[in-house]
């Protein structure tokens, strides 16, 4: 019986020995097989006495679960080898870029208005449009601003006939709302808009975002609490603002508002005031019930100074290199 | 309007420095826009006079002066040729202290200019800052007193403010006008110029007609005799002038335009030997034609008020004087005139004649209305200062009806409470007004009757008096709140795809955003568009700019050209935007996302796809855009021609049979004839199909597995697979789920002129299996079908 740990003792070694799966499968039939040195011993049984045969049995099979469990675990790490041995084949370079459509991007300008309209949106104004091609009504007489105001100066406007013109700014589009729609309003209205003038600072085509907000009880406090919140909520800073007085024909009082980043340089970022009795008397609705704001800021002028562009004509040029930067 | 800060602080002194005048009136709604110093710093230069100028024993450019300060004399070596015995001009002496252009400063010294010694400089304007002159040394009068300080002299401790003026301030475009508004703002009181009467010493008096009493209610005039035309305009008139940005012509016109910035009342007058008969107020006759001050000669347009004698035109009314009646350095007597306006007949003339001047800057905005005696008599004053002359009688022609009448504005409490979310206490309120010149009365309890002055043209409702209340009381100081509204819910309709989803979309794809003009060129705009005869503008800034766009492709198209000439060969732009599309006698402004694509299909990489792309590039990314609203199965490719489009690469896009886009690539001739390296691949759809979706609906799924045949058939090349697709689909049964292409082929194997397509169909049955007899049956059918209709046959 002592056969038992020599060949038990032979058997784990010839398993560690193993260096593949079939190796071990050898080792196995060697020991466990049929015909397995440690299988030929139960086969010996029959030549022990009653009393000692389940004794010299059970030493056996405990003899054979080891090497078994020796097996097992050798076929595990073998697995493990080779899996990692696979791996290892199959490493690539993982900083090579990656394949496929490379992303495009946003246009500033659209990028801006975009967070111009969410700020607005979630306080619940909705985006209104209208025609770039505007008649004089909507664009000049029902502003308050009749043929003869030397205001339409202030304009340079580009027309097509006496009546038709390209909107000098998107405030036609409350016209318009007011025109089919009682308050409470709360729209505001983005837009390209156009100017006959061409410089450095000054392009022909630009983008407004124009607001308007009517209802009962709609005050001066109302409208300089609105435009300070989004200066600052916009920039994302506190930024110092002012209101200063000045003069659209549509508003009374009207106001513009400059703001400083704290370089001590009042900057004027957007224009706004009381919507005027006039102008809603030409939209019906009555100013003695209604009160209202309205504002309107120039796009690009935003864009500039919060990407720090520091030429208006870049935004026009569609240079992919200058583009690419706001992706 | 320029203005100089001492003139002002004649009237109104506050104690508060430039700047704070400054930033008072911008804060009071008058922006100024620069604040320009009269002189540099500068100290020690006075008036010298030059005794006597020799020549320079060492150089031909230089002169050797002897100058005096009045109590002694220096030798100055001077360069400037103007440089002469008796001239007085400035005169650093050694210990002056001059400012360089760079705000640095320097110390006059004694020196030696090529061997001869010099005691102190001759300066020039541009040395002391004065002006960009270096043409020689200050010339002063005359009558300079030698030896007084400069600075004193010439009064240059005065600073030029610039203010842009809103059109509403008419008011304050004079110094009156301004004084009254920093008095207001100060709480100071104004010493406005005192004007006497002055008494005429002849008769003689010309007569007046006002034959457009609407556009002119007040007309005076006044004939002065026997002015000295050799006399000069004073000094210190020449420099408050010219700091108010106004050059010195000659006495007398001088005098008008003195009275302009004194009062803000436009003057004019004429030669009166040169004037035939009397004066009428009228509209222009039918092509009359007027030459006016500056040589240039105008045909006037009949709603053009002109001043005529009783022959011509001899003015355009409150715009600009006639050359042929002008007073002269000849001229002995003199016709003074100053009227009333009103601001509907000036408004916009000048522009029309491409004019602008100071007397039609104040007309149009509105000129006090009852200023007009008082300014007569003030250069009739003046006049006779500096020019002498015998004075006759003011004559006035008015029109009482048309003047502008006295404005009355009601204000409560209650709408200034309410439109300030501030209750203004009512003394407060009173008091602003009164000293804004306003005429304040309680006519009830919480309720004032305003009178408004007749300067004032921008007051005539209530919220024109609460924004003057707000604007004094400083918009800084009033109130902040955000408003209080009902929290009521906004429509958002499912069926909607944003357009910020689609510009997502196309950035995903590798699209970038750009943003071109929307008025192009002509000529480029009817390469791409055949149909439409673009809108003009009337006063395009460019030919490059003159006409609107039909299409977004010329544009994005010039954005290529573009970056294609700075090395990007690689190009994906889109853009969205309205067209116009004239259509009869409509215009169509239309919302459209067009989209271009060039160069390889990937950007550079290791394993890039660097094939240029093709149609089906385009195709795929136009497919998902259209997908976005889940209703792709209304929308079809067409083959069909377009005038910017290779006509074999070109496809209407429609929804449910209507055309509502347009994609291909651009036509080799306008890659050739824009210089682009092609091929270029466009596409252009009406936002609103993109953005018009559906709901999805759901329908159950089948348990029972789905069969699929394949077919590779051959076809002639010209039949397009949306046919073969349609056909397969008509006659696949009721429960053909989908058709699917998987190849095209041509080539080795194919005869030239066909090609082979194979397609795979797929069925399922909602309850039940489909067996293998039925699947043929049907499939035979659609082989035959595809065979009647395309002569198809399958491929073995």
């Amino acid at each position: 019986m002592e056969n038992i740990q020599i060949l038990l003792a032979e058997g784990k070694q010839a398993a560690e020995q193993a260096t593949s799966a079939q190796d071990l499968d050898q080792v196995r039939v060697q020991y466990l097989g049929k015909k397995g040195h440690l299988t030929q011993l139960l086969k010996g049984l029959g030549a022990l006495s009653a009393e000692e045969r389940p004794q010299a049995g059970a030493k056996i099979n405990e003899a054979k679960q080891a090497l078994q469990d020796v097996l097992n675990a050798r076929r595990t790490s073998l697995e493990a080898a080779a899996l990692d041995a696979k791996l290892a084949e199959e490493t690539i370079d993982v900083t090579l870029p990656g394949r496929g459509q490379s992303l495009g991007g946003l246009h500033p300008v659209t990028k801006t208005l975009q967070r111009i309209e969410e700020f607005f949106a979630r306080i619940g104004y909705s985006v209104a449009e209208g025609p770039e091609i505007e008649d004089d009504y909507h664009n000049f007489e029902a502003l308050n601003i009749p043929s003869h105001h030397p205001a339409r100066a202030m304009h340079d406007t580009f027309y097509f006939n006496a009546n038709t013109l390209l909107r000098t700014h998107t405030s036609g589009v409350q016209v318009r709302t007011m025109e089919t729609q009682q308050p409470p309003i709360r729209i505001i209205c983005p837009g390209r808009v156009y100017r006959c003038d061409y410089d450095q600072t000054h392009s022909p085509m630009f983008h407004q975002v124009e607001g308007l907000i009517v209802d009962k009880d709609i005050s001066f406090a109302d409208l300089k609490g609105t435009l300070e919140q989004f200066l600052r909520e916009f920039f994302e800073e506190d930024v110092k603002v002012r209101f200063r007085p000045s003069y659209f024909p549509f508003t009374e009082p009207s106001i513009e508002v400059d703001i400083d980043r704290g370089d001590g340089k009042w900057m004027e970022v957007l224009g706004c005031g009381i919507v005027h009795p006039k102008v809603f008397e030409s939209s019906n609705i009555d100013p003695e019930q209604y009160t209202g704001f309205a504002f309107g800021m120039g796009v690009e002028r935003l864009a500039m100074l919060r990407y720090g562009v520091n030429d208006l004509r870049l935004f026009f040029e569609n240079d992919l290199r200058f583009l690419g930067q706001f992706n | 309007m320029k203005f100089s800060e001492k003139w002002l602080r004649e009237l109104v002194d506050p104690a508060t420095d430039t700047q704070g005048i400054a930033d008072q009136i911008t804060m009071a709604g008058l922006e100024v826009d620069e604040i320009i110093p009269v002189a540099g710093q500068f100290s020690g230069v006075v008036v010298g006079e030059i005794l006597s100028a020799g020549p320079h024993p060492n150089a031909d450019k230089l002169q050797v002066c002897q100058v005096t300060d009045g109590s002694e004399t220096f030798q100055i070596v001077c360069g400037a040729p103007n440089a002469r015995g008796g001239l007085k001009t400035a005169f650093a002496k050694v210990g002056a202290v001059l400012g360089a252009a760079d705000g640095s400063s320097f110390k006059i010294k004694k020196a030696k200019l090529r061997q001869v010694e010099s005691f102190g400089m001759l300066c020039a304007d541009d040395e002391l800052g004065i002006s960009d002159n270096h043409a020689g040394i200050m010339e002063l009068a005359e009558d300079a007193p030698v030896g007084t300080d400069l600075r004193e002299y010439l009064g240059l401790d005065d600073a030029i403010i610039d203010v842009d003026l809103t059109p509403n301030r008419g008011d304050c475009l004079s110094i009156a006008g301004l004084a009254r508004e920093v008095g207001v703002l100060n709480k100071a009181p104004v010493n406005y110029v005192d004007v006497e009467f002055v008494v005429p010493t002849i008769e003689d008096t010309l007569p007046i007609t006002l034959e457009d009493p609407e556009g002119c209610p007040r007309y005076q005039g006044r004939i002065i005799r026997g002015v000295d035309m050799t006399a000069k305009t004073p000094l210190w008139m020449v420099e408050k002038l010219r700091r108010c940005g106004i050059r010195s012509i000659d006495p007398v016109v001088d005098v008008t335009n003195y009275v302009l910035l004194e009062l803000g009342q436009p003057m004019h007058a004429f030669d009166l030997a040169k004037l035939s008969g009397g004066i009428v107020v009228r509209k222009a006759k039918p092509a009359e034609k007027l030459t006016l001050l500056d040589g240039n000669e105008v045909t006037l347009t009949e709603n053009t008020l002109v001043i005529a004698d009783n022959d011509n035109a001899v003015a355009m009314a409150g715009i600009f004087g006639g050359e042929a009646t002008g007073v002269t350095a000849e001229s002995k007597d003199i016709f003074l005139e100053c009227a009333y306006f009103n601001p509907i007949n000036i408004a916009g003339r000048a522009r029309s004649y491409g004019l602008h001047t100071d007397a039609s800057h104040r007309y149009e905005r509105g000129v006090d209305w009852q200023l007009q005696r008082k300014a007569t008599e003030r250069a009739t004053q003046l006049l006779l200062d500096i020019v002498g002359g015998e004075v006759g009688p003011v004559v006035e022609a008015v029109s009482e009806e048309h003047l502008p009448t006295a404005t009355t504005v009601t204000l409560r409490q209650s709408k200034v409470n309410q439109v300030l979310a501030f209750e203004m206490p009512a003394l407060e309120i009173e008091e602003i007004l009164t000293r804004l010149g306003m005429t304040v009365e309680r006519s009830a309890d919480g309720e004032w009757s305003v009178a408004v002055p007749s300067y004032r043209f921008d007051i005539s409702i209530e919220v024109d008096l609460i924004e003057e209340l707000a604007r004094v009381y400083g918009y800084n100081n009033l109130p902040v709140k955000v408003p209080t509204a009902e929290l009521n819910m906004i429509a958002n309709d499912e069926s909607k795809v944003t357009l910020n989803r689609v510009r997502a979309q196309l950035v995903g794809r590798g699209y970038q955003e750009a943003i071109t003009y929307s008025f192009i060129e002509k000529g480029l705009a009817a390469q791409f568009d055949d149909k439409h005869e673009a809108k003009a503008l009337a006063n395009p800034i460019s030919a490059e700019m003159a006409v609107m766009r039909t299409s977004i492709w010329p544009g994005l198209t010039k954005a290529l050209q573009y970056n294609q000439n700075r090395q990007q060969a690689r190009v994906r732009l889109f853009e969205t935007g309205q067209r116009f599309l004239p259509e009869g006698d409509q215009l169509i402004q239309e919302n459209v996302v067009a989209g271009l694509i060039c160069g390889p299909r990937q950007s550079e990489g290791w394993s890039a796809d660097n094939t240029p792309v093709d149609y089906y590039d385009l195709k795929g990314d136009v497919e998902s855009l259209l997908a976005l609203g889940g209703c792709a199965d209304q929308f079809s490719f067409v083959a069909e021609r377009h005038v910017a489009l290779h006509p074999g690469q070109s496809a209407a896009i429609q929804r449910n049979g209507k055309t509502v886009g347009f994609m291909g690539a651009l036509h080799p001739e306008l890659v050739k004839s824009l210089g682009l390296a092609g091929p270029v691949f466009l596409f252009e759809i009406v936002q609103s199909e993109l953005l018009d979706g559906g709901l999805p609906r759901f329908s159950s799924l089948s348990k029972f597995p789905e069969s699929r045949r394949d077919l590779a058939l051959l076809v002639n090349e010209s039949v397009a697979f949306e046919e073969l697709r349609a056909v397969a689909l008509q006659h696949g049964g009721e429960y053909l789920q989908a058709v699917t292409l998987f190849d095209v082929y041509q080539g080795k194997g194919v005869e030239p002129g066909q090609k082979s397509i194979a397609l795979g169909l797929t069925w399922q049955h909602p309850s039940r299996t489909l067996n293998d007899e039925e699947i043929n049956e049907v499939i035979d059918f659609v082989v035959s079908a595809l065979k009647n209709e395309f002569g198809a046959t399958l491929r073995v």
